[in-house]
């Protein structure tokens, strides 16, 4: 029990701050369509922004900082998109090398910042439950608090004539547009609210561990599409609020895994690569699958076959 | 209603896949009228609905809708004037979301960040009722369990919702098996006669063509090379039809989805 319950505790307030960029892309991938490759940079920049506003003595302020930071990042990445005739992958790549400057302006050229004596959210709720039984927990509070309200939100959001044109327009943009809908509006808008999201987190994430540095972002996107794409898998094709939970659940899984494999041992820096090989199982596994049953007959041709016969089996 | 004046339009220009796919074509067509147009392949149907409902706009020559100047309209907003069916039935929804969902769109009342109410589920669901397909009671369900049939169906009534000025029928009916295909074409037309509907239909099928609504155009090299209705048009075959084109072009009418008859 000794060792489970700080590990359990470690993947929540983890998987929890980082759900809530995975509920981002749960916005922008899953129902919009759009894979945002600035999700990285943004997430720098929600740390960089929050970080430097409690700095400056406003913990409050830094919040809502982070997520208009959030919005102003999404609202480029749109528009490149959507108005300038750059491809969607592309204008979120050109998006995210751009913030690699703009925020290490926002950190007055320097590379990292310290928070270690920063009024923050977490200090405030700290300061709030200091005697309480609760007084070891302010941390899983406050992010427990902001990724039920953000789920609560996205429920709601999608459930809106607007939420369900941007649901419509990753579906079918054409369709949208038979419904006098610009699907250019529903694409700017889905990806502003989820820059938002993922500014919260990185702002959050920041703030937790008291200190951001240019690389906190590195690899989010990855993390969190592993993530979402985890969550899909047990609560794929259901209702929407049961995805959103499936989306934050899936973070914290991922973080869970991920702990406990640093328990056994693996070095802190294979996270990424973890990552990386997850995105690509979860979707080449269900690709595998639709493809198998042509894999199936093209080896039972080939076995069946002595060697050098000619090649039947092609296509 | 619909005028169209002296409309152009060239695709790849300056390539040696030019091609010039409507030319200088005009159109008036009356309140009311319920159009059906035939044509060999690549004789510019589809561009012509394409040009009218604003996929792209044309290099030269204006649309005009009810007397309003559409040329340069984008297409979305145009959309809250004409109604279109693809041949696909797959275009006209959005698979994921549900069947109410997708009416909820179509319909696009309320604000922005308005949620359904009680009411307009009602309504849409005696809307569904209509089609007698038995939809009514699968309105939570997402579109891309229904048949291609059942698809094609709920996109004429969500095309239709509003009544729209102009309703373009792209061969909306060729993907359907002959009876699905027979019962959206019947409630094609109860829906046009009951919201006496200004209506486009392209087919392939020369018999329909010639059976349904009042005017029959046919299509060449992006012209309109035989126009017919009234007295004229009652006495019409399709053998007359096809002999129409070839002394018009001076070849075979050649269409690889013709259908002479049914």
């Amino acid at each position: 029990m000794g060792v489970i319950l700080p590990l359990l505790q470690t993947a929540l307030e983890l998987g929890l701050t980082g759900g809530l960029t995975v509920l981002a892309l749960f916005l922008s991938y899953s129902m919009l369509n759009v894979c945002d490759l600035s999700t990285d940079g943004c997430f720098t920049l929600g740390a960089a922004v929050g970080a430097v506003v409690a700095i400056a003595g406003h913990p409050y302020l830094s919040i809502l900082a982070a997520m208009g930071a959030g919005i102003l990042s999404g609202l480029i990445t749109a528009v490149i998109q959507t108005k300038m005739g750059v491809d969607s992958l592309l204008a979120g790549i050109i998006v995210n090398t751009g913030l690699y400057s703009i925020n290490i302006a926002i950190m007055s050229g320097s590379s990292i910042l310290n928070m270690n004596k920063t009024d923050t959210v977490f200090t405030k709720m700290k300061d709030l439950l200091k005697g309480t039984f609760l007084n070891d927990q302010y941390k899983l509070i406050v992010i427990l608090f902001a990724v039920i309200l953000v789920c609560v939100f996205l429920a709601l959001f999608l459930k809106t004539r607007l939420g369900l044109a941007i649901r419509a327009t990753g579906n079918n943009p054409a369709m949208v547009k038979s419904s006098s809908i610009n699907p250019v509006f529903t694409t700017i808008i889905g990806l502003c609210v989820a820059n938002a999201f993922t500014g919260l987190s990185g702002c959050l994430m920041a703030q937790a561990q008291k200190s951001v540095d240019i690389n906190i972002g590195t690899g989010m996107v990855t993390i969190a599409l592993a993530s979402l794409l985890i969550g899909r898998t047990f609560f794929g094709k259901r209702k929407i609020p049961v995805q959103i939970v499936g989306a934050v659940i899936g973070a914290f899984i991922f973080r869970l895994v991920y702990t406990i494999a640093l328990r056994l041992n693996m070095p802190a820096y294979m996270l990424k690569l973890v990552s990386s090989v997850i995105v690509i199982l979860a979707i080449f596994l269900p690709y595998l699958k639709t493809r198998y049953p042509m894999l199936r007959r093209r080896l039972g041709i080939l076995s069946g076959r002595k060697k050098g016969g000619d090649s039947h089996a092609e296509g | 209603m619909l005028k169209v004046n002296g409309i152009s339009i060239t695709f790849n220009p300056g390539t040696v896949n030019e091609k010039k796919a409507l030319d200088r074509l005009s159109l008036h067509v009356k309140p009311g009228d319920f159009i059906s147009i035939i044509g060999a392949n690549g004789a510019g149907k589809s561009t012509l609905f394409n040009a009218v409902s604003g996929t792209f706009y044309t290099d030269e020559g204006t649309i005009t809708l009810d007397g309003k100047d559409i040329t340069l309209m984008p297409e979305h907003k145009r959309a809250r004037i004409i109604g279109r069916l693809f041949q696909d039935p797959m275009l006209g929804t959005a698979p994921d979301i549900s069947i109410m969902e997708n009416m909820a769109l179509a319909a696009g009342k309320g604000g922005w960040l308005s949620i359904l109410s009680n009411k307009e589920k009602a309504d849409f669901k005696d809307r569904v009722a209509l089609l007698e397909m038995g939809l009514e009671n699968r309105m939570s369900q997402p579109v891309r369990l229904l048949s291609g049939g059942q698809r094609q169906a709920l996109t004429l009534l969500m095309a239709t919702y509003h009544a729209p000025k102009l309703l373009l029928l792209d061969e909306h009916t060729a993907a359907l098996d002959p009876a699905t295909a027979e019962k959206v074409l019947e409630i094609t037309r109860q829906v046009v006669a009951e919201n006496r509907l200004t209506c486009l239909m392209i087919t392939h099928n020369m018999q329909n063509a010639l059976d349904l609504g009042n005017r029959t155009l046919m299509m060449n090299r992006g012209k309109i090379i035989y126009d017919v209705e009234g007295e004229e048009r009652k006495g019409l075959t399709v053998r007359d039809l096809l002999e129409r084109f070839k002394s018009k072009v001076g070849e075979e009418l050649d269409n690889d989805r013709m259908l002479l008859s049914d």
